[in-house]
């Protein structure tokens, strides 16, 4: 029931993030980047069947958890994504600030510190 | 499913017995790069004793990855669980004979490297921490190597691009700054579309352990969506292994760096995405590789050619051996397009050939810039008549890196385009071979250039480092040439080993049986 909802919503997401990686300042990537984040691990999540009001415990005298329980793995899966995906965007956020303010621009395509555009071919004798 | 029972019975869950000491060796080299990766950090203080640490630390890592592999290529894969659940349900830590090799070589290149950043490294580099970061991407790569499930294998992937990014920073400077920038988002969306095909792998599976899935892809061939996992994984592999069209990220940033990262990062990281692509494609979904064998292959041919010809029209040798990398990538790849013993052993020892190479050819280029003075080959010349050690060595590593016999890119390069001849793959053939013949003219201008030609009027010999402190730059070099030339004239073990990996890879029952012992299998 769920399901279909939060496909569709895990679509839109990856949408937004490729949309806003494509684009050219380096800012607007970032967002990509924390939209795509999330957007996996909503993909997580509803790929680990999304039920209401039934906690994952094995009752007295059963084996198995129970049909029609949600599975308590993905979401652990999740907050190690989170984790994760927190600590890179805080340092690739601190690494854009310093090239916007090392490299003068949020333009990545006059970023060419390193590869500068009138870099000379090697020289064809001697 | 055992019937209900009031008392748990654990037998069929757990482990209670005692693990056998050979197992820890599955878990030891990570343990160990992690222990020391903390106390580095605890020692920023003190650079002097960073170094005396770490190298001797490399060293051990060299010498346990060697008892593993030794074990293994003795006894078969090795499993250790984590806290002795049976598989799947604990995280599993399966060496083969395939990780033993890859985690053994980089470990050897990853010391070669720390020796070599003794004179590269200097006081202000090792306080910003260039040693532990070195020992956690170190934890990271071999981490990679060793996994036996696919979640633990995304979070080593992690490991080893934080730590890159700490590195590749090393000194802050702006192309530094520009570089890291496109390698870090790059590496994180690869990352990232990685992940994504995990979570949809656990949706169809309902398990992480390679060997389980391994053991359930042929039932689950017809209700999943298996293509699409393996086409998303190609993607998210070959974005990390810097393959084509994906590959413009790798020139962007490998020239940046400090030369001794830039000599690790070149042997080790794309290496390790080869790997993930090799565990993956060929052990876990090998009928999918089969159907996108065109498109890998086509995606080979073009890495290949678009390496050597980036190559060839480079003037910094630093970028001009970053589009060396990419054609190695290229030539790893056409062996898993190819499949099979042949197409697989010959990615295997290209990348095992690799990993040395690369490193040694990067330290190489750091010494060029130490006698010649830079980088840019319009101003190198000379190096021949100031040293001609240095310029047989140097001939060796650039002859390797050509395919050229009698040194261990030969026997790599003989294997793939054998193997595609055999699959009547003639274009794939040719382009390892017109590969080559590229790699070599753009070898050969370099050598022309930098160590034939005259010094340009005008430019003076730079200093040498003092005579003392030469072994430091001159011992990693010596030692990772000397592989290349044994592997080269004395290939019969490695190949024998490369195989043997191969054939463990396309038939995982012994890998299978070592995660599910008897009783324990789903």
């Amino acid at each position: 029931m769920m399901e279909p909802l939060l496909a569709i919503l895990v679509g839109l997401f990856f949408a937004a993030a490729i949309y806003l990686m494509l684009s050219k300042f380096s800012i607007r990537i970032m967002l990509g980047i924390a939209i795509l984040g999330n957007a996996v691990n909503l993909l997580l999540f509803t790929g680990g069947r999304l039920t209401r009001e039934v906690p994952p415990i094995i009752p007295a005298g059963l084996d198995s958890l129970p049909a029609g329980t949600a599975n308590p793995l993905p979401q652990a899966l999740i907050l190690t994504a989170i984790v994760i995906s927190f600590s890179f965007l805080a340092f690739l956020l601190v690494l854009t600030y310093r090239a916007y303010q090392d490299l003068g621009t949020d333009n990545t395509s006059d970023m060419r510190a390193a590869e500068p555009d009138d870099r000379p071919l090697p020289p064809l004798g001697y | 499913m055992a019937a209900p029972t009031s008392t748990v019975d654990l037998s069929t869950a757990l482990i209670t017995a005692p693990v056998p000491i050979g197992h820890w060796l599955a878990i030891l080299p990570v343990a160990h790069c992690i222990t020391l990766g903390a106390v580095l950090l605890m020692l920023r203080g003190y650079p002097r004793l960073q170094a005396w640490l770490a190298i001797p630390g490399l060293a051990a890592l060299a010498l346990i990855n060697a008892a593993l592999l030794a074990k293994v290529a003795a006894e078969g894969p090795l499993t250790m669980v984590m806290g002795r659940w049976l598989p799947p349900f604990g995280i599993a830590f399966t060496v083969d004979l395939f990780s033993g090799l890859m985690a053994f070589t980089a470990a050897l290149a990853a010391l070669a490297a720390s020796i070599y950043a003794l004179a590269d490294i200097g006081e202000s580099g090792r306080r910003y921490g260039f040693f532990p970061l070195l020992m956690l991407l170190m934890a990271g790569v071999t981490g990679a190597f060793l996994t036996g499930d696919i979640f633990n294998l995304y979070v080593w992937f992690e490991v080893l691009l934080i730590s890159s990014f700490g590195l590749i920073i090393l000194g802050s400077e702006r192309e530094q700054i520009d570089g890291a920038l496109k390698y870090a988002v790059l590496n994180l969306i690869a990352t990232t579309l990685f992940l994504v095909g995990v979570g949809i792998l656990y949706a169809a599976f309902g398990t992480l352990n390679m060997a389980d899935i391994a053991g359930r892809a042929r039932d689950l061939r017809g209700t999943a969506p298996l293509m699409t996992l393996a086409s998303l994984f190609l993607l998210a592999f070959g974005m990390k292994a810097a393959a084509f069209p994906v590959n413009f990220w790798l020139p962007a940033a490998y020239h940046t760096p400090r030369i001794t990262v830039s000599a690790l990062f070149a042997g080790l990281l794309t290496k390790v995405g080869i790997y993930a692509l090799i565990r993956v494609m060929v052990m876990l979904l090998p009928v999918e590789r089969e159907e996108l064998s065109l498109v890998i292959a086509l995606a080979a041919a073009a890495t290949i050619l678009v390496g050597a010809l980036g190559a060839l029209a480079e003037n910094d040798i630093r970028r001009l051996f970053g589009y060396i990398v990419i054609s190695g990538i290229g030539n790893m790849l056409a062996g898993v397009a190819l499949g099979g013993l042949g197409g697989i052993s010959g990615a295997v020892f290209y990348a095992l050939h690799s990993m040395v190479l690369m490193t040694a050819l990067y330290l190489a280029a750091g010494e060029i810039a130490r006698r010649g003075g830079g980088f840019s080959l319009s101003a190198l010349g000379g190096l021949y008549r100031q040293s001609g050690g240095f310029t047989a060595l140097s001939l060796v590593l650039f002859l390797a890196a050509c395919g050229l016999p009698p040194f261990s890119g030969f026997w790599p390069k003989v294997i793939l385009v054998k193997a595609s001849l055999d699959l009547g793959a003639w274009w794939l053939a040719a382009s390892i071979l017109v590969g080559g013949f590229l790699t070599t003219i753009a070898f050969g201008r370099l050598f022309l250039l930098a160590y034939w030609r005259p010094a340009p009027i005008g430019l003076t010999p730079t200093v040498l480092v003092a005579s003392g402190a030469r072994w430091r730059t001159g011992l990693p070099l010596a030692a990772l040439t000397a592989l290349v030339v044994g592997f080269g004239i004395v290939p019969e073990q490695l190949l024998a080993l490369s195989q043997s990996a191969a054939a463990g890879l396309a038939d995982p029952e012994a890998y299978l049986h070592s995660v599910f012992l008897e009783g324990g299998v789903p």
